[in-house]
Order: C-alpha cells, then structure tokens, then sequence
C-alpha cells in the first residue's frame, strides 16, 4: 500500500528524519515518530521510538505488561508530553499537549474502559460533547438517523435499538459503540487497547471484524494487545517493544507466533527474519 | 431505567401490530423502563383509596387542592435537589437557604421597604442562586464532597436567617407578608374561566408536543411508539386535565365562594415543565446526565464539567428560590422556627420516593413532584384519620425505605433481563 521500507527495524539503528519532503518515505505514513523518549524521573519507560503508521492499515502494538506500550499510546494521544523526540503527523511535526490536541488532529483512543456513561444510550453517548442542535434544541431525530446508517456502515448489527442503554449492551456490543464513536468524529487514527481482553469467542471476533473495517475504510488503526492470535488473524503490520524499545517492525508476513514470542520476551529473535521485505 | 428522552425511547423490534402479545410487551415495557413511575403511582392510588376509606373528606374537592399547596414545598425543594442527585451531589442547605429566598421576598416588599413586587421576588430567586453557585464553586475548584460543603452552608444559613429577621427591628421572630402579590401565589386564584382556559391550553400544547413528537419520529423513518400508547397518553393527559379543572372550580368555602385554580399550581407545572426542557432538550441537560453517568467519560468527551456542574448548583438554587417564596406566601411570613434541616430531608425523600437515584445519573424532575404528592399525602391524611405525629413520621419513612427497596429490586431485574 505505502511505498515506504519495509524491512522490520531495529529502533537504534536506520533512523532517517522524518522531515516531509526531503525525499524521505515518511511523509507517506500518517503518523510517524522519530526518537521518541519518556521519562518518569530516573525512570526510561520510552526509549528513542521509531515507528510509523500507515493509513488503511492495522499496526499491532505487541510487547509484555511494562514494555511500554500504554505509556508510548499516552504520548502519541497527549496525556503524557514526551521527553524528547519528534512526532509527524502527515509529514508536519506536532506537538500534543493534551488529549483534546490529539482528538482535534483526528487520533481517536479508544481505552480498555471505553469512557461510555452507562446511563445514556447509544445515540446519547455517541454524540456526548458534540451533540447536534436545531436552534439551541438537541436534534434526535438526525442524531438518532446518523447514528443508525453508521452502524450499518460498520456492519455493528447486533444491537437491537439506537436507544438501548450502553449499561445494557455485551462487552464487544460497548467496544464497538466506542469505536464507532471515534469514527463519527472524522478519526483518521484510532488506537486501542486491549480491545478484546475481556472478550469472549464470538464477541472478539466481532471486535476484530470491526477493526478490519475501519482499516478498509482508510482509517489507520493502532492496536495494542496481548493476544497473538488476534495480532496475526487481523494486523498488516506488527511493532514489537521491549523495556521501553521498539525492538521490531513490519509486515506481519515476516513474522510468526514464535519470533513473536521471542521478540516480546527477550527483545530479540535469532527466528525473526533480518532479511529486506519481499516488496521493495 | 429511567432516561431524558422517554418520549424517544423506543420500542425495539416490537412492530406495531395489533397483536395482543405485542400489548404484553408494551404494558411490561411501560411498567419497567418506561418512566420507572408505575410502582409508586400505584402506591399513591392505594394511599389514596386508604384515606379516602377511613375520612369522608379526603377525597373533596377542598382538601385535594389543599393537598397539593401541601406539597409544593416538598416538589419544589425535591426538584431542587434532583439537579444534584442526578451528578450524584446533593445539597442539604436548601431549606434554609428557601428561607432565606423568601426572607428576601418578604422583607423587600413590606411596608418599610416597599419594593416592587417583582423586583423583590427577582432579588429573592437570584439570591437563593448565587448562594447555590458558591457552594458549587467550593465543590467544583477545592473538589469537596457537597455533603460536607452543604452541611456547613445548612449551619451557616440558618445564622443568616437569624441575622435577617431579626435585623428587621422588633420582629418577636417572624415577619408577616404585606405584600398582595406575595400573598397571592399561594392565596390568590384563577376565576373558574381561567382555569379552564389555563389547564386546557396546557392540556392541549402538551398532546400537540407529544403528538408532533412521534409524528417526527415516523416521517423520519425512525420506529416510535405503537399509535395507540400515544392516543392513551394524551387520552390519560385530557381526563386529568378535566378532573383537575372539576376539582379546582369547585367551591371549597362553606361561609363564601372560593373556586378556581390556585397560583401555586401554575408556578409547580412552570417549574417543572422548564426543568425537564433543559434536562431532556438541551446540552446541558445531556451533560448533567453524563456527568452523574461517567464523570470521566463527560470530561473525555470535552465536556467542561466543571461549568456545567456549577451551572446545575445553580440552577438548583433558583428552584430553592421559587420554592421559598411560595413557603412564606403559604405560611403568610417567615419565621425563625422554619426547620430547614428537616425540608431538606424531605425534598430528598422526594426525590427518591419518585424514583430518583441518590448515586447520579438516574431521575427526572417529574419524580419530586409524585415523591412530593406522597408525602403530602400521607401528612394530609394521617391528619384527618386523627394518627399522632409519631405515627405520621414512621409512616412516612415507611414509605421511603419502600421505595428504595422497589428501586432497587426493580433496577437489578431489569439488570438482569437487559443482557
């Protein structure tokens, strides 16, 4: 889809600038980090990332609990200010300083507590703090309409009405409502956690449905998980962190369960293919 | 259970076709989740036919209306603090602080100040107001719980109300009204005319809502409500509107004639038809919803909850400001004996007699006015059967721990049906 490099990466090594225009690739991604850094006190817990997202493309976040993964997804989404490093967005440096700056760009996260009020319903939560007006007046029925046609964009078709409460749908039925949510607001990068953790068998596989879609639609997609099944059945691309860095990257072709394994629990895969990426 | 919208819940996969099981599930819908009110009108009905049983004046025309000036004071102070409860606050000043409201509106308008009326009664709401706005402030920038922040205000408002009755000279304690339109809002009534004209106008701007509602909802595509559930609504709406109209236009004096509606009733159904519009209609009201539903969620959302929880205190204090007026109006002054710590209890009583939630994000300003009516109620029949004030106050808490134990079993049934 990109033409960008796409050998897996080590973080300390090729770290081109990502300046746009200068000839580099990567411009071509919608986001992309260079050197990223995080700093609690003594404490490295990111350490001179380098990753980049594509457009269109779920990129699987893969690492063990303390690697770093939620705090590199709270820098990117401005709860954290990063300690040094630059991050892109479309080939632009910005700067994030709070969530609100992250959701403006277009970057939607989605947490594992999906921040649904339980007491409002489907319609009433996906448009909380942007609700449509008709003269000062909350507008039902077009928020009530809009609401219905995406879910059937995203193929979300098992809630039975608009109008049930959020307390009252599954987990996955939530997570999808949440995800929708990031959707409607223009998102042209959602991240989620842990989406299908507390998730069982059918449940999931709608989530990983969902995902695939939004990708389909052009959205990149960041998605952090634990789990590697969900990693290879739905992901196009994989990075890999380990104690804070980001020992791998690419294709998810170039990786199997066990490199996998390998690179989340050493930070290092003599399995893991070094070789350049078939395209390109 | 009970949400903003309710004329826009819909009734999910149940075609409206005239099928009898259809109307099953409309009838188990409505007595569940509709309003959450079944259980407790219900219960009212049965205080009703009680006391109807054991006194042959319960049920007259004088003391029903008699009746409801009884409860304004519990509807008004109950409306009051459902804007909090549904954040999940609560403010326990509002009795003294309606003291003081009315305290305002008695001193500015008798015969040494001399105020216009309106100016006074302006002054009277907005003080109540900004009293309410502070301790938002205190809840909202130094994030202290209101239940402590109110207490304090509780004990500081009652020295307030001290200080301003008896800053009024040789008062002996209480200050008389002086003041006709003071005197009215509760005293004064509408000819017989005016009340039918008054209640039929609202009679019908309601079913027009209700109606144009659905009619919006259908031309839209969008499912609504089967047609004949509305034609009962606004059915069930046209019977009480005349039965109200019957009651009111009756003549309650046995030495003169006095019929029509009384102000006070006017000024409840003002109140409670401008709470809902912004609780159901506006953004506001959505916000004050999410904020007692998921404070994070609401602040995630971008939503500037700290405004918007202030905004509620206030808007609670001037419900506290209306309700003050009307108590000096019924009582014909203000005194220093108003035992504001205990019209606070029963405004939250109200509230949650009606089915409001004391834990946020669940209630309606309907609720304060069934809770109030209950409560009324029973202080009016328990009354006329001649039962001692000790029975009056088990009674009354009977009926409250009753409905919070029918809330609760009722939200975990529909808890466990709604998976």
């Amino acid at each position: 889809m990109t033409s960008s490099p796409e050998s897996p990466r080590s973080a300390t090594s090729g770290d081109g600038p990502a300046t746009g225009g200068s000839g580099d690739s990567a411009s071509n991604f919608l986001l992309s980090l260079r050197g990223l850094a995080k700093n609690f006190g003594p404490v490295q817990a990111l350490k001179h990332v380098n990753l980049d997202i594509p457009a269109g493309q779920v990129t699987a976040l893969i690492g063990d609990n303390g690697a770093g993964k939620s705090v590199l997804i709270k820098t990117i989404s401005g709860i954290y200010p990063p300690s040094a490093g630059n991050i892109y967005w479309k080939g632009r440096e910005i700067h994030v300083h709070t969530p609100r700056d992250s959701s403006e760009l277009g970057i939607a996260t989605v947490y594992q507590d999906l921040a649904l009020c339980d007491n409002l319903d489907i319609v009433q939560n996906m448009y909380l703090g942007r609700e449509e007006t008709r003269s000062g007046v909350l507008d039902e029925i077009k928020m009530e309409l809009a609401t219905k046609s995406l879910l059937t964009d995203l193929a979300v078709s098992t809630v039975k009405s608009v109008r049930q409460l959020v307390g009252s749908l599954s987990g996955g039925q939530r997570q999808a409502i949440a995800v929708a949510r990031a959707v409607m607001r223009d998102s042209q990068l959602v991240i989620m956690d842990e989406p299908t953790a507390a998730l069982g068998v059918s449940q999931t596989a709608q989530v990983l449905e969902l995902v695939r879609t939004l990708a389909d639609r052009g959205i990149a997609v960041l998605l952090i998980s634990h789990n590697l099944n969900d990693v290879f059945s739905v992901a196009d691309r994989v990075a890999v962190m380990h104690l804070g860095t980001l020992v791998s990257e690419g294709p998810v072709a170039q990786y199997d369960t066990s490199s996998a394994v390998d690179l989340i629990t050493t930070g290092g895969s003599l399995r893991a293919p070094a070789s350049p990426a078939p395209a390109n | 259970m009970s949400m903003p919208p309710d004329d826009l819940l819909p009734v999910t996969g149940a075609p409206p076709d005239p099928g009898r099981s259809a109307v099953m599930i409309q009838v188990r819908r409505l007595w569940q989740s509709e309003t959450g009110l079944a259980p407790i009108l219900l219960g009212l009905a049965a205080l009703v036919v009680y006391f109807t049983i054991r006194s042959s004046v319960f049920l007259s025309a004088g003391n029903i209306t008699n009746l409801f000036i009884q409860g304004t004071i519990f509807i008004l102070l109950g409306m009051a603090e459902i804007w909090l409860l549904l954040m999940g606050d609560i403010d326990l000043s509002v009795g003294y602080s309606a003291g003081i409201g009315g305290a305002v509106g008695v001193i500015m308008t008798n015969t040494v100040h001399h105020w216009p009326w309106w100016i006074a009664l302006i002054l009277a709401v907005a003080a109540c107001t900004l009293v309410s706005g502070m301790w938002g402030v205190f809840c909202v920038y130094l994030r202290l719980p209101s239940f402590i922040v109110t207490l304090a205000g509780q004990i500081m408002l009652a020295g307030v109300l001290l200080f301003l009755i008896n800053s009024q000279g040789n008062s002996g304690g209480s200050l008389p009204v002086q003041e006709k339109v003071l005197h009215n809002l509760v005293y004064g009534d509408f000819t017989p005319l005016a009340t039918w004209i008054t209640i039929l106008a609202a009679v019908a701007i309601l079913a027009w809502m209700i109606l144009r509602g659905d009619q919006r909802r259908r031309s839209a595509g969008l499912e609504g409500k089967p047609m004949w559930l509305t034609i009962l609504k606004v059915a069930v709406l046209a019977a009480a509107g005349i039965l109200l109209i019957i009651i009111f236009n009756k003549n309650r004096s046995t030495f003169t004639v006095l019929n029509g509606m009384p102000f006070a009733i006017p000024i409840d159904v003002g109140v409670l038809g401008l709470g809902t519009f912004i609780l159901t209609k506006s953004r506001a009201g959505r916000y004050i919803y999410a904020i007692g539903g998921n404070v994070e969620a609401a602040r995630r959302a971008g939503i500037n909850v700290n405004r918007y929880r202030i905004l509620a205190f206030m808007f609670s204090g001037a419900t506290t400001g209306v309700a003050g007026l009307l108590y000096v109006s019924n009582l014909n002054g203000i005194s220093t004996g108003i035992e504001g710590g205990q019209y606070v209890l029963y405004a939250v009583a109200a509230a949650v007699i009606g089915g409001t939630s004391l834990f946020g994000g669940r209630g309606k300003m309907i609720h304060a006015v069934i809770g109030g009516l209950v409560i009324a109620t029973i202080a009016n029949g328990m009354a006329l059967i001649n039962v001692s004030a000790a029975g009056l106050y088990m009674v009354t808490g009977l009926v409250l721990l009753a409905a919070v134990v029918v809330d609760s079993v009722a939200r975990r049934s529909s808890a466990n049906s709604a998976v």
